[in-house]
């Protein structure tokens, strides 16, 4: 056991400019928030409302277990796009009746819940979080289906929506769509491919054709009730296998499905009772600087995370640019890898390797809390061979077996965000800090390189140097790095889970790591190749 | 020497007799109907006897089964308590023939006062002064307004108040029939009644060797439809010369009928004389009234045996007095050094009882009947026993998990506060009153503390018609207000959200409610409240309370710091209700599921059962047509018969009920569909 010693001082000038600008972009994401949360806006809202219907944040509130966490997962989708903020869906972990279960609402208010290419994008990772972590579906469906000015978007990829929920349902991980409105076409296969459907009384609609496609197709004459109705599918054709009188109803019965599901999650529970860290996550807050070249210590942030602020770190003389050690987070062992001071050297990397393979050898997940500009360049490196020794580190985050946690709290640049468990490596889980920036190397490096390319292509061609034109591309191309590794715009694109305060670092963890234990946790058996 | 004693009885009163046998060495017999099978006064005892049935006449007032029970059990001796046998000379004569000692007066004094216009007569004749009996028919408006009484009623049953002439022969028929049915006998009469009596009455205690005390006093003027509710001793009228007088009168009656044991001589006091004109010809007639300063009493009633008030004469003389029952039923005299208990030198302080019932006082005295979920008087000294120092008594004969039912009374505990003055004794009687956990009945609670701190009781001006002078409306207002319910509510919300992360199986540790997107509060409803709060990094934030921040919350237990002022909520949930004491008032809440089952809701138009009670007729069938207001089946309940008409036209489409079917409060009686009319 060592307990962390922390010499922060939150009244520092420096932690307190530090905390005023964190302050100031929680408060920019959380008015993205507030636009994710509005989804179609006032009218649409209203209009909804007046039909008697619950918006989707209303049907899942009442879904969840009263007073139990909520992870909202991609509510930033579509950000900086030309779709509404969310994506016109409502995607998070939460818990019904104790059990984990992932909830996938469309929001009606925004184009009558129709899929677009974001939606579509949303709907994949939450499926990737359900069928990874072995985490139940509980669809809340009232859609109009694709988008269609964009289906050439939707259409092909989108198919593995259903193939995912059939997929999870032969793994043993039950399905449930509670279907509260238009749920018609392609979207007939989300109750289709669901092992529960539910469906409310005079509201849901689910079929493949709607009577003017009937009649173009066949000349039948119908109506929505005949073809597609709750009564008539509760009735005559045996999709819904229960009817709801109203959308409370519908609730009432989706929870009371996944209380009889028995489920029991495969992983070791946690130990309890475990303490609270030993310091304030308040002061998160003021840790990170402003400017991500100035490093700081991850031990400061690992004390405000881990239970009792108690980490025994691994290898603590050795590579001293990645942490690396022990704890446990809300009473789960973990393996912690943190950057220290922003480059991964050999030793650094090779440190990387043999702890997560540690980490799988004893079945410990690993929580990867990312600070890197990336791998060190230059002669003396590259001699010492850099690349393989980081190719080392990328092979074994790449194979490691045990359920992985990302966490951007600054810089997470280049190969250095592969060797750290970035999107592509498939943590279970990625957030950012509203601090975190992430790209292939920083704006005025890129800017740098291209300007030097452009330099020597000049002088090789015998040109001119425009130097006044080349300071407008280095500002335009810094610019256009800079708002292109900021976290809203890489969440916008899905390539986190979400932008999470600082503060609540560990709580986010503590779910996380709840939710992947739902799965059996097990260690890789081998790995790749290492070059040595 | 009595070895072992059955007490024919049940509920506080058979648990206070068992103290007394126990502290003797007295061995106890219970006896229980099927519906006291679990009842705490027949696991008390040593032995205890079943008495099949569930109603009074199956049960406790069947002398042949009781005496059964005593041969079975081993008993020597019969305590009866009070009310059911106790004043039954028939059985106190089967007692003693079966050879048994009989704890109460001989059964020929029983069987003399058994009669009130019989006991009137004696008492007059011994110089006892007594209101004059009116002869119903010869009543004449200036006579007005007369009390019509059962000559064999008791307990307040058989009374009525007859103010307009014209009624009176009506209501006299009506007290004959009701008596009749009651108490097997229809005689009734009348008697001037006094708007603003009090009712003062004397505890004698008497031996066989001749031995008579008056030991004290005690006023039971707060009354509820002739039913005592809150009696004190001494009493804040009665000065020395009255006391010395209602004794002198109290000792004359005692030994006019050859009384012995423990006994009370009830009276009625006007205070500041009398206008009735024919109350004054009559007592000018009669000529033995007896005057003490400006307040008259006259003698009402003897009581043969023991009353349910007892504990406020036993705090201030320190007396046992079912011990000394017992001592006198084995032929011991009173030890005559005791005598002097018969003035008023030797009391000390002053007690006032108050008795908990299970009724609604806001909705006509409704009898409560269910699962008395928690039952704890915090704050309490001594329980069946005077405090060792001034402090609370309490005898109860219910505790947490206690099924009070219908067959009985609704009497669930009486609670006695024993103080230097009267208006200390006041102030903690409500203040304990006020704290007590009474959680999953209705009971008078909220109406006994408004009496005790009501300014007019406090200065001692409580004649029997207090109760409907302040109204029972008002005094039955919920100790806890409106503001503090929605406080107590918001409690119940943060103890249940407690509860839940407590249980919770996967994220028990994570913060209550905690959301990365925040959208909307946690929503919970008790009743017609909706408490609406969320907790964040910040603290709560409850929508209706800007200035409430939480300290802290457990499943029991909830600080709140109201505008810097710090409350503490003790919360209790049962199913279908969470209970929220603290010293701002005890509230109740109903908790609204949030998602309900359809099928558990009731259809339109379903009639339910006002309270407990016992279907006697019904008048419609299945199918049948009705109109609004149609009388459709009556439910009897507490002695009345309430009427269930049809709330619309329509037509019975469900009659779940049929006549002789006991039915719990809120049981669907009917429905009527309204849509088939």
């Amino acid at each position: 056991m060592t307990v962390l010693t922390s010499t922060v001082d939150p009244t520092a000038s420096e932690c307190v400019a530090n905390r005023e600008a964190m302050l100031g972009k929680l408060a920019e994401v959380d008015a993205e928030h507030a636009e994710a949360v509005a989804g179609g806006g006032e009218k649409y809202v209203a209009r909804h409302h007046d039909r008697g219907k619950l918006l989707a944040r209303e049907r899942i509130e009442l879904l969840l277990d009263p007073d139990s966490p909520f992870l909202e997962l991609s509510p930033l989708a579509a950000w900086g796009s030309d779709y509404t903020v969310g994506g016109s869906l409502v995607t998070g972990v939460g818990i019904v009746e104790g059990v984990e279960c992932v909830v996938i609402a469309s929001d009606p208010t925004v184009r009558g819940g129709s899929t677009n290419p974001w939606t579509a994008q949303k709907t994949y990772r939450a499926a990737d979080i359900a069928a990874q972590n072995r985490l139940p579906v509980i669809n809340l469906v009232e859609s109009g289906g694709a988008d269609l000015p964009t289906q050439k978007e939707i259409f092909i990829p989108g198919g593995r929506i259903f193939r995912d929920l059939t997929r999870s349902s032969a793994s043993r991980v039950p399905t449930i769509a509670l279907v509260f409105g238009n749920s018609t076409a392609g979207g007939a296969y989300l109750p289709g491919m669901s092992d529960y459907v539910v469906m409310v009384k005079e509201r849901a609609k689910v079929f493949l054709g709607g009577p003017p496609l009937v009649t173009m197709a066949t000349g039948e004459e119908s109506d929505d009730e005949s073809l597609g109705g709750a009564e008539m599918h509760s009735r005559t054709s045996g999709l819904a296998d229960y009817l709801a009188v109203d959308e409370q109803d519908a609730i009432r019965i989706g929870r009371s499905i996944v209380r009889r599901l028995n489920w029991r999650k495969q992983g070791p529970g946690p130990v309890t009772p475990y303490a609270e860290p030993r310091y304030d996550a308040e002061d998160l807050l003021g840790i990170v600087p402003t400017d991500l070249r100035t490093p700081f210590d991850p031990r400061e942030v690992i004390a405000r995370v881990v239970d009792g602020s108690d980490f025994d770190e691994f290898k603590p003389l050795y590579g001293p640019s990645l942490v690396t050690g022990w704890a446990t987070l809300h009473g789960y062992p973990v393996g912690v890898l943190a950057n220290a001071q922003g480059v991964l050297f050999s030793e650094e990397s090779q440190k990387a390797a043999q702890f997560i393979q540690l980490a799988n050898q004893v079945d410990t997940p690993l929580v990867f809390l990312h600070n890197t500009t990336g791998y060190m360049v230059g002669r003396d490196y590259e001699q010492g061979g850099i690349i393989k020794h980081g190719a080392m580190m990328i092979n074994a985050v790449s194979n490691s077996r045990v359920p992985h946690l990302s966490v951007l709290m600054g810089a997470s640049y280049g190969a250095g965000h592969y060797g750290m468990c970035g999107r592509a490596y498939d943590p279970r889980f990625l957030f950012a800090w509203p601090s975190a920036k992430s790209a292939v190397m920083g704006p005025q490096q890129l800017a740098g390189v291209l300007s030097i390319v452009a330099r020597q292509s000049a002088a090789a061609a015998g040109r001119e140097f425009d130097e006044a034109g080349d300071a407008a591309m280095r500002e335009a191309v810094e610019n256009q790095i800079e708002a292109e590794s900021l976290p809203m715009f890489l969440s916008g694109r899905l390539y986190d889970d979400g932008i999470i305060d600082p503060r609540d670092t560990r709580t986010v963890l503590g779910m996380c790591l709840s939710v992947v234990h739902n799965g059996p946790i097990s260690g890789a058996g081998g790995f790749g190749v290492f070059r040595m | 020497m009595i070895r072992k004693l059955l007490v024919a009885n049940r509920g506080e009163i058979a648990r206070r007799v068992f103290r007394s046998c126990r502290d003797a060495g007295i061995g106890t017999v219970a006896v229980f109907s099927d519906a006291d099978a679990d009842a705490v006064h027949s696991r008390e005892a040593d032995a205890a006897v079943r008495l099949p049935g569930s109603t009074p006449s199956e049960t406790y007032l069947r002398p042949d089964l009781l005496l059964d029970a005593a041969a079975a059990a081993g008993a020597d001796a019969v305590h009866p308590g009070y009310g059911f046998l106790s004043e039954d000379a028939d059985f106190a004569r089967g007692v003693e023939a079966a050879g048994l000692t009989w704890v109460g007066p001989p059964p020929s004094v029983i069987a003399a006062m058994g009669s009130k216009i019989e006991a009137k007569r004696l008492m007059a004749d011994a110089g006892v002064p007594v209101l004059p009996e009116l002869d119903p028919d010869a009543v004449t408006a200036t006579d007005m307004p007369v009390l019509v009484k059962a000559s064999a009623g008791g307990g307040g049953r058989g009374m009525r108040v007859v103010r307009a002439l014209a009624e009176l022969p009506g209501e006299v028929e009506a007290a004959r029939a009701e008596a009749a049915s009651a108490f097997g006998d229809p005689a009734v009469f009348c008697e001037p009644y006094l708007e603003r009596g009090r009712h003062i009455e004397v505890q004698v205690l008497a031996d066989a060797h001749g031995t008579v005390w008056a030991v004290g006093e005690r006023e039971c003027s707060i009354q509820r439809r002739h039913q005592k509710v809150v009696e004190e001793t001494p009493s804040p009228l009665v000065d020395a010369p009255m006391r010395e007088a209602l004794f002198d009168a109290a000792r004359a009656a005692a030994r006019a009928i050859g009384y012995v044991g423990a006994g009370t001589v009830e009276f009625l006091a006007a205070e500041g004389g009398l206008d009735g004109s024919t109350l004054q010809a009559g007592l000018t007639a009669d000529g033995s009234t007896l005057q003490a300063g400006l307040t008259r009493f006259f003698f009402l009633e003897a009581n043969t045996r023991l009353q349910v008030e007892h504990p406020v004469t036993e705090c201030v003389t320190g007396l046992d007095l079912v011990a000394l029952q017992l001592r006198v039923a084995e032929g011991a005299p009173l030890v005559s050094g005791d005598a002097s208990y018969s003035s008023r030198n030797h009391s000390q302080g002053h007690a006032i009882e108050a008795r908990l019932y299970a009724e609604d006082p806001a909705h006509d005295w409704r009898p409560q009947s269910g699962m008395l979920h928690r039952f704890a008087v915090p704050g309490v000294d001594a329980e069946f026993a005077v405090p060792p120092a001034y402090g609370v008594r309490l005898d109860s004969g219910v505790e947490d998990g206690s099924v009070v039912g219908v067959q009985y009374d609704a009497m669930l505990a009486k609670i006695i506060a024993w103080a230097p003055t009267r208006q200390e004794a006041a102030r903690r009687l409500a203040t304990v009153l006020a704290g007590a956990r009474i959680h999953g009945l209705v009971t008078n609670r909220d109406l006994l503390v408004r009496v005790l701190r009501h300014p007019a009781f406090l200065v001692g001006d409580t004649d029997t018609a207090f109760l409907d002078r302040h109204g029972p409306a008002a005094l039955a207002d919920p100790l806890a207000g409106k503001e503090i319910e929605s406080l107590s509510a918001l409690a119940a919300a943060l103890a249940d959200a407690a509860a839940n992360r407590a249980a919770a199986r996967a994220g028990g540790g994570l913060p209550s409610g905690w959301r990365n997107v925040a959208s909307q509060p946690q929503v919970k409803r008790y009743g017609e409240m909706e408490v609406r709060y969320r907790i964040d990094r910040d603290g709560l934030h409850a929508e209706d309370h800007p200035d409430v921040t939480l300290v802290e919350s457990a499943p029991q237990r909830v600080v709140l710091d109201v505008a810097g002022v710090r409350h503490r909520f003790e919360v209790a949930a049962y199913p279908g209700l969470v209970c929220v004491d603290s010293p701002l008032g005890p509230v109740s809440l109903e908790p609204v599921p949030r998602l309900p089952d359809p099928s558990a809701q009731l259809p339109a138009g379903s009639l339910l059962a006002p309270m407990p009670g016992t279907v006697v007729r019904v008048a419609v069938s299945p199918g049948d047509a009705v109109t609004e207001g149609q009388p459709l089946l009556w439910l009897e309940a507490m002695k009345m018969e309430h009427r269930i008409a049809a709330p619309s036209d329509g037509v019975v489409a469900e009659l779940p009920v049929a006549p002789g079917q006991q039915v719990d409060v809120g049981a669907v009686l009917a429905v009527v569909d309204a849509g088939t009319a």
